[in-house]
């Protein structure tokens, strides 16, 4: 299984259009992905209503984890989504 | 069906369908069970979740910017596969449709209204996520403004923000709403698109989906199933204001009177607008917009280029700027308010800046900067100025800070009573009708149900006007009218009448305002604003007023 620790740099968090785009990216694969709190429980990643309620701010760290063809590649790119800090800057 | 009435709060006519606005979806039943198919149940659940994301989805292509993104994220909310599962299992257990929606979205709504601010927010898009799929299951009318494919006639009890965001202009006639008074929402959003639009007008609920209506937004008439003649009258009264809206010039009366017209701005954004429609400087730039939703207030550098823009874009004219108007009504991080039981009676506007000296020099300083650096004249005016001491205090810390113009705004009616007194110590005056009229006949600008107060052609609010624009004159201080009553072409003559030295409107009202007044002499619009304040009661001052504006008619007006 693969698995990436990632400090989220987006400046509202995994809220908005940040938390849009990682369930649309989560969605597109056929596989599970997990999103969790650095030390709570995993949530569907492909659900919305899950990742807003795990209600992660600027700054704090998620552990995202999928497993099959292409995880890594999926990783990547859930990874770099949540450390674009926005249109705001850093 | 007999016509209705309401009060007219956007000029103009418009006749069409009436589509009405969704009212809140009532909440399944706890014990709603179904019949026995729960494959069947199950498959019309996901066929309306399904259906309500993609017609969010669709709503949000079509708006585009900001209004996509929200609609986008509640798109995926209706097609959440959590939720999808949630739902299955209740209805699997006997639990009809709707219900089970209704209880598969309340866990998420319940952590979500548990977390922070922006997530609480997020509990009324959910909340309308929801309602829509519970809705369309149970076939009751979609919450929210109806989509039609052609164009129609707003009918609501009233409308927010949050439900006209995603309105497109183009699509709507004219409102008409139960609630609201002339300076509620509605109304302000009709007049900033330049629509038609009738408030308070009671009855108006029960109106037939797709019946026909004729709304005048002058008079605040609403006829039902209106004949051809009708619609042909309010047609030539339409292709006549759109004659009068293309002149062009400063603003004057017939007998050459100058009255400047100026723009009522929230900011930069809004100067493009008032430049098109040949407005002649700024007669109220509301600052809020830079002190809303922020930690820290702007920085000097940043106010100044805010100011400057306007500046800039008005050379010849003048730019009134109004210092911050906080209180407890739109708190502010940094200037935090008192436990007030009563916010527009308490520490809002200027009070609350003598709270908070430092907020002030450092805009009095960011707008004396961009007043040496600027093209146009700048003057400065504080909000919620009740007396002499008041008015002296801010005349104070302006000339500290090197502005040469200090006015205060007129909207106390104690301020109004004793104007005389508080010429000696500014400037200018503006006078704010929406304000002046709420604390004048202790009515919530706000509140439908006292709309009858809030009408700007109440004799005893003309009173107040001629009051203060008469100690104005008397000290040869200019009195401008920068509330919702100067873009009333009837009405802005009344003003002028009363001694309104310039009028400050949001720019769609500016070119009729301007044709009515180059259609009548000054000697008219005292005469008018004579009769007006002799009337006994609102609808009998504008009737009165009309009488001596003899060209209103022919405008269209």
């Amino acid at each position: 299984m693969a698995e990436r620790r990632v400090r989220v740099s987006s400046k509202v968090g995994l809220h908005a259009r940040p938390a849009a785009l990682f369930v649309q990216a989560a969605t597109k694969a056929p596989y599970d992905v997990r999103v969790a709190k650095a030390d709570g429980e995993p949530v569907n990643a492909k659900s919305i209503l899950s990742v807003l309620a795990l209600d992660v701010r600027n700054e704090e760290e998620i552990v995202i984890s999928a497993e099959g063809d292409g995880a890594d590649t999926l990783l990547d790119e859930l990874e770099a989504l949540v450390s674009d800090p926005g249109p705001d800057g850093a | 069906m007999p016509d209705l009435r309401g009060t007219g709060v956007s000029p103009g006519v418009g006749a069409g369908p009436v589509r009405m606005m969704g009212g809140s979806v009532p909440e399944p039943p706890p014990d709603e069970r179904h019949g026995g198919d729960a494959a069947a149940e199950r498959a019309r659940a996901h066929e309306a979740l399904h259906a309500v994301a993609a017609d969010l989805e669709a709503r949000g292509a079509k708006a585009g910017g900001a209004a996509q993104e929200v609609l986008a994220a509640q798109a995926l909310m209706a097609g959440d596969p959590g939720l999808g599962e949630l739902v299955d299992a209740k209805i699997d257990a006997g639990m009809a449709a709707a219900r089970a929606v209704f209880e598969g979205f309340a866990g998420y709504r319940a952590a979500l209204a548990g977390a922070g601010d922006y997530l609480a927010a997020r509990v009324a898009d959910l909340d309308d996520v929801r309602d829509r799929v519970v809705a369309r299951l149970g076939d009751l009318p979609m919450p929210g403004v109806p989509a039609s494919a052609e164009p129609f006639v707003l009918v609501a009890r009233d409308l927010a923000p949050a439900d006209t965001a995603l309105l497109d202009p183009e699509s709507v006639l004219a409102f008409v709403t139960e609630e609201g008074g002339p300076t509620s929402h509605t109304a302000i959003l009709a007049r900033a698109i330049g629509v038609p639009a009738v408030v308070a007008c009671a009855g108006c609920t029960t109106l037939p989906e797709g019946s026909v209506i004729l709304v005048d937004g002058g008079t605040g008439t609403v006829t039902v199933d209106p004949a051809p003649g009708d619609i042909a009258a309010a047609d030539e009264r339409t292709a006549a204001r759109a004659a009068a809206s293309a002149a062009s010039g400063p603003g004057r009366t017939a007998d050459g009177h100058e009255v400047p017209l100026l723009a009522n701005i929230g900011g930069p954004r809004d100067i493009a607008a008032a430049v098109s429609v040949g407005a002649e400087g700024v007669g109220l730039y509301r600052t809020e917009f830079l002190f809303l939703d922020r930690a820290e207030p702007p920085t000097v550098v940043e106010q100044e280029a805010a100011y400057r823009a306007a500046l800039d874009a008005f050379p010849a004219g003048p730019v009134v700027v109004r210092v911050l108007d906080a209180g407890a009504d739109k708190p502010l991080a940094f200037l935090p308010p008192g436990d007030e039981p009563n916010p527009a009676l308490g520490e809002r506007g200027l009070r609350m800046l003598q709270r908070y000296p430092e907020v002030l020099a450092d805009q009095l300083a960011a707008l004396a900067r961009a007043g040496e650096t600027g093209s146009g004249e700048l003057r400065v005016m504080a909000p919620m100025v009740a007396d002499a001491a008041d008015a002296r205090y801010f005349a104070d810390v302006c000339r500290a800070a090197g502005i040469a113009s200090a006015g205060v705004m007129i909207e106390i009616p104690a301020a109004a009573l004793r104007a005389r007194d508080i010429a000696g110590e500014v400037d200018f005056f503006s006078l704010g009708t929406n304000d002046l009229a709420q604390y004048a006949f202790a009515a919530d600008r706000e509140l439908g149900a006292l709309a009858r107060l809030q009408d700007p052609w109440q004799p005893a609010l003309l009173d107040l006007v001629a009051t203060a624009a008469t100690a104005a004159a008397g000290a040869g201080k200019g009195c401008g009218v920068c509330g919702e009553a100067a873009g009333d072409p009837a009405l802005a003559c009344v003003l002028v009448g009363l001694g309104a030295s310039s009028l400050s409107m949001s720019p769609p009202s500016l070119p009729l305002v301007r044709a009515a007044l180059a259609g009548h002499p000054l000697d008219a619009c005292r005469r008018a604003a004579e009769a007006a304040r002799a009337a006994g009661t609102p609808a009998a001052a504008r009737t009165a007023a009309r009488a001596h504006l003899s060209l209103l008619p022919s405008l269209g007006l």
